[in-house]
């Protein structure tokens, strides 16, 4: 096994996990913020991408394509939370679960009545399309390396916005104590909102985003919705250093997993054997991983102590 | 209003003689819609102990259900194309008697119930049910990439299993087999949920410092109550994959997970005969819509939402609303 495809594997499990994290990170911040767990974040990426796909068939332009999926996911989020959500913050975890497992039937059903049962399909721009030479005699498409930058360049915003801006303060005090803030003369359900749509919206990139390298269908949130899922409670709900954490060490796992398991068992099985159980064993391996954390940290790597 | 314990006759009531009816009148369709739904309601049945019972909210209850559907489909693949399924230590043949593939999935389902269980219930609220969604997806994908029972595409089994005595592909006599079945799993949770586990049980959903300040283990009162409901769930999927003769890894899905709690939703929650109610509801509104739009997920999703923002308590909490008060 070379070096280079070794390196490569690694991209791959970065751009996933890069990709995972943008799920994630409006995922954990609804939870931490709201306490709202939201099964209809995997609706909001699957939006996210068949606007894009729409858009960029229609304009040609990807940016364009780009900026519109981010802005319907944040509109389609912001509906939601003041017709829906905001009704659930203080009902119990199954409430919450069912209204939104509802609102995946109603999108899915609904994207499916619109858009019909075919796939979509939308592809990177021409200027971002081809391979780039990295250090190392490692060949790379460009379309993912700029994901990887680009998911890198939104953490790192998010991280800044979360804990240097005046607005971040207030999500921030918004976790810890909800009636002290809106007795500080905060309006409490604004925030809410901004909370959900800006959630709403990296979904609706996401989904914008990896829709250049799958194809856009109905169904395509549910996957990366438990994925997601899996990382926050990897990282620790509430954490956005958690969640960062946790997609790349999702994306890595099941990348990785996937190429080396069977490698690793052909070192002392037959090989057909070997490819079926190093296959079987990495399809379950970030489960595994989970497994492992929760094990370990019953609240995840960064969670708080209940 | 009614009394809870009427409605529950009622339903018994339909649950016996709707199959009758449609027999005499030749109608085969309505009795297999029939077995769909008592046998969704047994998976429920086993789902609300720990949801509705335990409170603990499980969404991967499809975890236990699939493998029910494999465990059935793996003796019955073995024993119809003649293929021994264990040679060493010991010679275990596949097997197509239902009461024998029975107990084998309870005690398979009961054993993932125990390991899923000691490692999830460390956890609570939605960590736990989280937790639960992710070792069901465990499950979904292990049975895709387990090419030697069929992989995605599942399993297929030419002739339902043999029940001593009656002729299992006659849909009335493998009804009333899901039905005594039903009826047998009701009764027994009736008992329990009154004997003093299901007591301490509730009380541990309530406050779980008195019920350790009285001595009982939580953790322990928790986990087997999982492992019970892991076990009826699984009995469940066996006799589902018998009623299609077909498993496929879909019956892990975690879309079917959430259907098993919208059926407890639409009954009742903690209710002995909600799951009951609200399984033949689905199955009637699914054939119901079903048949009128292609999309009738659409109008499960508004039904469910109306049910969550409004009713409280789902079908029995509306028709007995005095027991609601009272408790």
């Amino acid at each position: 096994m070379s070096f280079v495809l070794i390196a490569e594997q690694i991209l791959n499990g970065l751009q996933f996990g890069i990709m995972l994290f943008l799920m994630s990170a409006g995922l954990t911040l609804i939870f931490g913020v709201m306490g709202l767990i939201n099964l209809a974040h995997g609706s909001l990426y699957m939006i996210g991408a068949f606007v894009a796909a729409t858009v960029a068939s229609a304009t040609g332009s990807f940016i364009l394509a780009l900026a519109a999926a981010l802005s319907a996911g944040a509109l389609a989020g912001a509906i939601v939370e003041m017709t829906i959500i905001r009704k659930l913050y203080n009902r119990d975890h199954l409430d919450q679960v069912l209204a939104t497992f509802a609102l995946i039937l109603i999108f899915s059903e609904g994207t499916r009545w619109v858009f019909g049962s075919f796939p979509l399909y939308l592809d990177a721009p021409l200027y971002l399309q081809g391979a780039i030479k990295l250090p190392g005699g490692i060949q790379y498409p460009l379309y993912r390396i700029t994901l990887i930058l680009f998911g890198l360049v939104i953490g790192v915003g998010l991280g800044l916005l979360i804990t240097k801006t005046r607005l971040g303060v207030q999500i921030r005090a918004g976790e810890n104590d909800r009636e002290m803030v809106s007795a500080l003369g905060v309006n409490i359900s604004k925030l809410y909102t901004f909370v959900f749509a800006l959630g709403a919206a990296l979904a609706g990139l996401a989904g914008a985003l990896v829709g250049a390298i799958q194809s856009v269908e109905v169904g395509m949130g549910e996957p990366v919705l438990i994925l997601a899922f899996v990382v926050i409670v990897i990282g620790g709900i509430g954490s956005i250093k958690g969640a960062l954490i946790g997609s790349i060490l999702v994306g890595l796992t099941d990348t990785l997993g996937g190429i080396f398991l069977p490698k690793f068992f052909s070192l002392f099985m037959e090989l057909a054997t070997a490819t079926n159980v190093g296959s079987s064993i990495a399809s379950m391996s970030i489960y595994i991983l989970m497994s492992i954390v929760l094990v370990w940290r019953p609240t995840g790597l960064f969670g708080q102590k209940v | 209003m009614i009394k809870e314990h009427h409605l529950n006759i009622f339903v018994l009531g339909l649950l016996i003689f709707v199959p009758i009816f449609a027999y005499w009148n030749d109608q085969p369709f309505t009795i297999t819609l029939m077995t769909r739904a008592v046998i969704f309601a047994i998976a429920a049945v086993g789902l609300n102990l720990a949801l509705g019972t335990g409170g603990f909210i499980s969404f991967g209850h499809a975890a236990f259900f699939g493998l029910g559907g494999y465990v059935m489909g793996i003796l019955a693949w073995h024993s119809q194309n003649y293929v021994t399924l264990i040679e060493w230590p010991i010679l275990i043949e596949g097997t197509k008697s239902m009461p024998i593939i029975w107990i084998i999935t309870i005690a398979a389902s009961a054993s993932l119930a125990a390991i899923i269980g000691m490692i999830s219930l460390k956890t609570t609220g939605v960590y736990f049910i989280m937790i639960t969604l992710a070792f069901a997806q465990m499950m979904y994908y292990f049975s895709t990439s387990w090419s030697a029972y069929g992989g995605e595409d599942g399993l297929s089994i030419y002739v339902r299993n043999n029940f001593p005595g009656l002729n299992t592909l006659d849909p009335i006599q493998f009804f009333s087999i899901c039905c005594v079945i039903l009826l047998t799993v009701l009764f027994f949770m009736g008992r329990l949920i009154k004997s003093p586990f299901g007591l301490a049980l509730n009380a541990s959903r309530q406050s779980r410092q008195r019920i350790e300040a009285v001595g009982f283990d939580f953790h322990k009162l928790q986990l087997t109550a999982f492992i019970l409901s892991g076990a009826i769930t699984g009995l469940a999927g066996a006799l589902f994959a018998d009623l299609n003769r077909f498993v496929s890894p879909s019956m892990f899905s975690w879309q079917l997970s959430g259907e098993f709690i919208v059926f407890i939703i639409i009954g009742g929650v903690g209710r002995l005969f909600g799951p009951v109610i609200g399984a033949l509801i689905f199955v009637w509104l699914e054939h119901l819509i079903g048949g009128i739009s292609d999309y009738w997920h659409i109008f499960l999703g508004f039904i469910l939402l109306a049910i969550v923002m409004f009713g409280k308590g789902g079908i029995i909490g509306l028709l007995c609303r005095e027991d609601v008060e009272s408790e």
